[in-house]
């Protein structure tokens, strides 16, 4: 990890008696693409939000390369945001819309056109120009709400859940022109989502938040490889919570006969009847309801056919403790 | 769907009263405007003598004029009351907005005739001002320029009409989204530079309506100007009122006022196109 762009550390907010952020602490490098991944209420807009200055943490410290966010209003922070529904502005084209940040920092008119000029091409929205938002589609406004961001070259760009709005084949294709913006420019993205695909397809890292506490943050494949809580373990992945504090994923489930194999010395093992085979496309998950009431699921090889009762076994290595 | 014939049957209504209390009493005014008075007498005779008057005689066009100056500084005045008065109750007030709000509302429910007496008794020679100046000191004898004078009436309209053109502009600003807003702040707008650039184009429709309502109440107003306003505060409708009654010239009275409904009028088609263009550009 390269150096810290943004530190957060202990901070808290509450909306009436609703405790929406408890100590949250983490920090964000320098070039990374980070996700705050949780469900609806898990606090993730406000934290986004106290990042960009439009709610006031009630406590805790908030700090940008070096320097203290506290009392650095929105309009005052090297931080741009991409709205959940774009807000641009609908009385001005498509061209002041982008201009609008440069105007706001008196850029020179020449560099203003050349600088909107040049986020246009990039986003391939030269044409538009003097359209108004309401004459765009849902992708084009989306893109333009990019370029109102990035042309200013924020040292660090939010962006709160901007592709929920898209339907899921723009969606895709969006994604990866996120991806590869970010890639481009080296610009520090943090992105909210409560899509966990999305959270993994982007992510450098993602910082799962739970009832306003930071569950985990980490890369995607630690997060799916070393779940610290039972939360985590199924909400990236599919998971199968054993009653002694342990995950495995299906897939390191095997399935045998009964009594086929004899159990290796680092193993774990089960014998259950199987409820159901469920189609997943490449492969199927089969559920058994093992003797001693745990049901587990386990990833096998699509069009397999199993007797009435099963033998699981998972080797040590796969078990995963969580909290 | 409603049939043919229920559908005229409904309309009924509404073309009746539209008939007895605008089209009947309009053609009346304006065919009176066109009679002439011989011995205390309204003769049916066709003439352009009103129109003549009107235009020929100085007093007419003076007190157009003053009125139009009076309705003028009264609308930028309440615009200038208005408008910041509807930005913080709508955008700043937080929850104290609805409070405020209906604080704004209440005057309206107290007579008009009420609050023009208030301002009497406010600026009177003997009035609290006055009372007030001479008791710290800073006047030693009564004000007399305060009532009876433009300043007055000016004072007064302002007051009665600054809340319409508070409730449209209110209307327009409560409805812009709120991430607009955090939009221009995040792109590094001061709250100032947010308000011209954001917050006051998109409530413009709303301040047009507003400014409109101003112009065109006061323009018409009668009471303030004969309570308060004095000899040199008369109004085009004052003179409107005379000729009705005491001067008993109701043809001349109705050519004055087709006059001023035609400026109305003709205003109202400004500001309402004006208006939609200013919704269409706003493009929603």
């Amino acid at each position: 990890m390269s150096e810290p762009l943004l530190t957060i550390a202990g901070v808290n907010k509450s909306f009436g008696s609703t405790k929406v952020l408890q100590d949250v602490s983490l920090t964000i490098a320098n070039g990374e693409f980070l996700t705050i991944l949780g469900e609806s209420g898990s606090g993730k807009t406000t934290l986004l939000r106290i990042i960009a200055g439009f709610e006031q943490a009630d406590g805790g410290t908030l700090t940008m390369q070096g320097a203290s966010l506290s009392e650095r209003p929105a309009n005052r922070r090297h931080i741009n945001t991409v709205f959940q529904n774009y807000a641009l502005f609908p009385h001005l084209t498509v061209f002041e819309n982008i201009a609008y940040g440069l105007r706001a920092k008196r850029v020179p008119p020449s560099e203003i056109k050349t600088r909107v000029d040049a986020a246009l091409a990039q986003m391939r929205m030269a044409e538009m120009a003097a359209r108004r938002p309401s004459q765009l589609s849902g992708g084009q406004q989306q893109r333009v709400a990019l370029a109102r961001a990035l042309v200013n070259r924020p040292a660090l760009l939010l962006l709160d859940e901007p592709l929920s709005a898209l339907d899921a084949s723009l969606r895709v294709h969006m994604q990866s022109e996120l991806k590869a913006l970010q890639r481009d420019t080296g610009i520090t993205f943090v992105f909210v989502t409560h899509d966990q695909e999305e959270a993994i397809t982007l992510s450098d890292r993602i910082a799962i938040l739970r009832h306003g506490r930071l569950e985990q943050l980490d890369t995607p494949r630690d997060l799916y490889n070393r779940p610290r809580t039972a939360y985590v373990a199924t909400f990236i992945g599919k998971a199968n919570l054993l009653p002694n504090g342990m995950a495995v994923r299906p897939e390191n489930v095997q399935v045998f006969a009964p009594g086929s194999v004899t159990p290796p010395k680092d193993s774990q093992s089960w014998t259950g009847t199987v409820k159901r085979i469920v189609f997943a496309g490449a492969s199927d998950l089969i559920e058994v309801e093992c003797s001693e009431g745990v049901t587990l699921n386990a990833r096998v090889p699509s069009g397999g056919s199993y007797p009435p009762t099963v033998q699981l076994i998972v080797a040590r290595e796969h078990l995963i403790p969580v909290a | 769907m409603y049939s043919r014939a229920y559908q005229r049957l409904v309309a009924i209504p509404p073309l009746l009263w539209i008939s007895a209390f605008l089209l009947v009493p309009y053609i009346s005014l304006f065919c009176i405007s066109f009679w002439q008075v011989h011995s205390q007498q309204i003769v049916h005779q066709w003439t352009l003598h009103n129109y003549g008057q009107l235009v020929g005689n100085p007093v007419y066009l003076e007190v157009l004029g003053r009125s139009a100056r009076i309705a003028a500084s009264v609308t930028a005045l309440s615009l200038l009351l208005g408008i910041p008065l509807a930005y913080c109750i709508a955008l700043r007030a937080g929850r104290a907005r609805n409070l405020l709000y209906q604080l704004v509302i209440i005057p309206l429910w107290v007579s008009y005739l009420v609050r023009a007496y208030a301002w009497k008794t406010i600026l009177g020679g003997n009035g609290v001002l006055n009372t007030l100046l001479i008791h710290f000191g800073v006047l030693h004898e009564p004000a007399t320029f305060l009532l009876y004078s433009p300043f007055a009436v000016i004072l007064t309209l302002t007051h009665i009409y600054t809340p319409f053109v508070f409730l449209p502009a209110y209307a327009s600003m409560a409805h812009i989204p709120k991430a607009l807003i955090e939009a221009s702040k995040d792109l590094g707008a001061s709250p100032a530079r947010s308000f011209w650039t954001v917050v006051f184009p998109l409530s413009l429709p709303g301040i047009v309506a507003g400014a409109t309502f101003a112009f065109v109440l006061s323009l018409g107003d009668f009471i303030s100007p004969l309570l308060i306003g004095g000899p040199n505060g008369i109004m085009i409708s004052n003179i409107v009122v005379s000729l009705f009654g005491a001067a008993y010239d109701w043809p001349l009275g109705s050519a004055i006022s087709l006059c001023i409904l035609i400026l109305v009028v003709g205003l109202i088609a400004f500001t309402e196109s004006l208006e939609k263009r200013l919704r269409l550009g706003g493009g929603r």
